[in-house]
């Protein structure tokens, strides 16, 4: 239950994320969300869309670089505590958080976090086994028609 | 047409006709020489006032000269020398005899002039069809030529050395890439020249296009006008599938023709019945031992137009006496990796833009395009390589991406013995040239006089 994201390596100079959404947007591709982590000097913008494929061949070909990484998403409460719940099940099984971010979900009560672990898999099987929502593409992609 | 030409197969000796000289009896080489030094120091002495007036400060004649090691003896040519005397100064002949001019691109406001009589020109074939037939390419190639035609010597230097040996030239020129593939792929190309930097592009761009050279006849590179590393010869020969000649040459001398490598791929064999090479001390001038590294220095045994007598190449290397496994007789000079010319001096340490592409190589494996941005903060220069991100290293993680750099930095600061500031750019950031790759951006002193002169001579050195 994996989910591509897209990541883009781009330089701290203005202009620079619009550049990519405007690319997105005339091709009629909508980003379900994205994150920025940045340095003094460069920055990774990390996409989830469902037409990643798509996006990936628009940017590489307008000279960006991209890669695709598997993250997991998973469904957290929206209200106090739900997230410290999943942490706990995380620290319990020794599983390292690489980086997350989180954004809420059409459905409002419910909120997403995404996050990329070193170790996905047991990652996946170990909060699905504590009852936690881990969402695939449908669920994530389906809303977006 | 000579029929021994045209009946000439490997299968029958391995020596083309052309090719004969590269094999002669060292003996017989080394008489040759002497008696065609001999001659164009005569030559030299009697039509170019420059070289009289040095000869005489020296109290030397022609007939001076005895031995081949009696060259040591004569007054250097140097770069200066061309300028001073520019545009005809150093020609020996009048423009009855002479029939071609050709000129550097050069950074000076003024060019570069170099001339040719007809006999000139034939040398000039004669040694590009041996430099074509080293690299292995024979009559039945189909050559695309992507030097500059024009003043630039490349363009009809090759062009002149395939038609001498008989092959197919398609007279390209630089530029417009996508047509340079187009050409290459529908007419069946078996080999390519071109500068490296040019070359790495078109082999990017085919990629782009969809066209993968590995697929293709093209079978050689030969490729010059500016240094390279072996691991650009790497990528290039693993990426096109091709074997990459590392061809060299200076137009001051005679243009491409001068040394080229032979299929063994350990030195140019350089063409020395008619192009004397020395090795001296770049700093004294004295002449080094055999074998040991320094500017390379060049005397044309027979040009008639344009003599150069010790002409002071700039060019580290070193002369190779040991016998190629391929039976030529004529010596090899080192590949060579820097050019004195390229050297920057930055706070007071010598650094060669060939440094810093070998670190980038040792940390990347393939060579990223990059370039060397020179500053001055509070009176001290700083050094920035920037380079930009390939598809190859970019990692998801902030981490990992600081890490690459902190790996570019260690690795170029042991290699130059510099600090130096990485900056990580997109990909097509950095500018690109068509011909000869824009390595160095000097801006220190930027606002008083414009960039500030960082080549070995200038007047911060």
């Amino acid at each position: 239950m994996k989910i591509v994201q897209l990541s883009l390596f781009l330089e701290n100079k203005p202009g620079q994320v619009f550049r990519i959404c405007r690319i997105l947007a005339e091709a009629q591709l909508n980003l379900i969300t994205l994150c920025l982590a940045d340095t003094q000097q460069f920055g990774i913008l990390r996409l989830i869309l469902r037409d990643w494929q798509k996006a990936k061949e628009l940017l590489e070909t307008h000279g960006f670089v991209a890669t695709t990484t598997e993250v997991v998403a998973i469904e957290v409460d929206d209200r106090p505590g739900g997230m410290a719940r999943v942490l706990e099940v995380l620290s319990e099984h020794q599983i390292n958080i690489e980086y997350l971010y989180a954004f809420t979900f059409k459905r409002g009560d419910k909120a997403v976090v995404v996050f990329r672990f070193d170790r996905p898999d047991e990652a996946i099987a170990a909060l699905q086994q504590a009852g936690e929502n881990v969402l695939g593409p449908v669920e994530l992609y389906g809303d977006t028609n | 047409m000579n029929s021994t030409l045209e009946s000439w197969s490997d299968g029958d000796s391995p020596v083309h006709p052309l090719s004969a000289i590269d094999f002669l009896p060292l003996s017989q080489l080394r008489a040759m020489q002497l008696y065609r030094l001999q001659s164009i120091v005569r030559w030299t002495y009697q039509r170019v006032p420059l070289f009289r007036e040095r000869m005489r400060e020296r109290g030397l004649t022609p007939d001076d000269i005895h031995d081949l090691r009696d060259v040591a003896k004569l007054p250097f040519t140097c770069k200066a020398d061309l300028h001073a005397t520019y545009p005809f100064g150093l020609f020996a002949c009048s423009m009855q005899e002479i029939v071609r001019l050709h000129a550097s691109s050069g950074t000076k406001s003024k060019p570069i002039v170099v001339a040719y009589t007809q006999e000139d020109l034939e040398v000039w074939a004669s040694v590009m069809a041996r430099t074509f037939l080293l690299c292995g390419i024979r009559r039945g190639d189909i050559i695309q030529n992507a030097y500059g035609y024009g003043l630039f010597t490349g363009g009809l230097g090759f062009h002149s050395g395939a038609e001498r040996l008989g092959a197919t030239v398609i007279p390209m020129s630089t530029g417009n890439s996508d047509r340079q593939i187009m050409i290459m792929k529908d007419f069946g190309c078996t080999a390519v020249c071109c500068t490296p930097s040019y070359f790495l592009h078109l082999i990017e761009r085919a990629r782009d296009l969809g066209v993968d050279l590995r697929k293709h006849p093209l079978r050689v590179g030969m490729f010059g006008a500016e240094p390279w590393t072996e691991a650009m010869r790497a990528r290039i020969q693993d990426e096109a599938g091709i074997k990459a000649h590392d061809c060299y040459g200076l137009s001051e001398i005679i243009g491409p023709g001068v040394a080229a490598e032979c299929p063994y791929q350990n030195g140019l064999h350089v063409f020395e019945d008619h192009f004397y090479p020395e090795i001296v001390d770049p700093d004294t001038g004295e002449v080094l031992p055999e074998g040991e590294e320094g500017e390379l220095v060049l005397t044309t045994l027979t040009k008639q137009a344009m003599p150069m007598i010790r002409y002071r190449t700039r060019d580290i290397t070193r002369i190779i006496s040991d016998p190629c496994p391929c039976g030529r007789t004529i010596r090899r000079l080192a590949r060579i990796r820097h050019r004195s010319d390229d050297m920057l001096i930055v706070r007071g340490i010598n650094v060669f833009p060939s440094q810093v592409e070998e670190a980038l190589l040792t940390v990347e494996g393939t060579l990223p395009h990059y370039q060397i941005v020179l500053t001055r903060e509070d009176n001290l220069d700083q050094m920035e390589i920037r380079v930009e991100v390939t598809p190859e290293v970019f990692a998801d993680t902030v981490g990992a991406m600081e890490q690459l750099r902190q790996r570019l930095v260690h690795q170029i600061e042991s290699t130059v013995g510099l600090r130096v500031r990485v900056r990580l750019v997109e990909p097509q950031s950095l500018q690109r040239s068509e011909g000869k790759a824009k390595r160095v951006l000097d801006l220190r002193n930027q606002g008083a006089n414009g960039p500030a002169p960082h080549h070995k001579g200038g007047t911060n050195s």
